[in-house]
């Protein structure tokens, strides 16, 4: 089974913080529709580089606050178990 | 659901519903041994085909009043998707243009060449729609 994505994100925690953003209003802030917004915030969907940056812009705060990337130790932990 | 993944769901299952179309027209006469050159294939298939054309864009417009989508336009996502079942079901559309090549040089009958093209036109769009909806319901791999 391909994994989609290895980064993960904390969009939905953000959205509760930005006055419990709806997930509709994140995807017309964005120009996308509320199920690829469901879609990232799930881990189903890499954004681009330049939708990732938009996602952070929307909530004040900088990229790697919006998503994380596993670190090569992590990496390796999970290879071994 | 978005729009473009019932599009897809539609799509399937009109393939389907097509090709079955077909075959329920064209295989009892074969069946019953009449020879391939003898049977009546060209009115059934360009009603299968020109059916399928037709169904879609009425189902589109049925699905919609039925269950309608917040919006109607793709997005980054959608096209991402599109592009990958496209890729993924033009194996199939070469593939039936290699057996007709291969059937034509056999000096083949025109039932059978065309039924290759036919069948992998389907089996391309079958792997295509899959391909989208499973990149829709699991995700959009990262390769």
């Amino acid at each position: 089974m391909v994994k989609p994505t290895r980064v993960t994100n904390d969009i939905r925690s953000l959205r509760f913080r930005a006055s419990e953003m709806t997930q509709a209003e994140l995807a017309k802030r964005l120009g996308v529709t509320r199920q690829t917004v469901i879609a990232i915030e799930q881990g189903r969907y890499s954004p681009s580089l330049e939708m990732a940056f938009q996602i952070a812009r929307v909530f004040g705060v900088p990229l790697d606050a919006v998503f994380q990337y596993p670190d090569a130790t992590s990496d390796q932990q999970g290879a071994a178990s | 659901m978005s729009y473009e993944e019932k599009g897809t769901w539609l799509y399937l299952v009109v393939a389907i519903a097509g090709y079955s179309f077909y075959l329920s027209w064209v295989l009892p006469e074969v069946l019953a041994g009449t020879p391939v050159a003898d049977v009546d294939y060209v009115a059934p298939m360009l009603w299968a085909i020109g059916g399928a054309i037709v169904v879609t864009i009425i189902g589109r417009i049925l699905v919609e009043i039925v269950f309608p989508s917040e919006s109607t336009k793709g997005d980054v996502r959608d096209r991402e998707i599109d592009r990958l079942g496209t890729r993924v079901g033009s194996s199939f559309i070469v593939i039936g243009a290699l057996g007709a090549l291969v059937l034509s040089m056999l000096e083949a009958d025109w039932f059978w060449i065309a039924n290759v093209i036919y069948l992998c036109f389907v089996l391309a769009a079958l792997l295509e729609s899959i391909t989208r909806l499973v990149a829709y319901r699991k995700g959009v791999p990262t390769w």
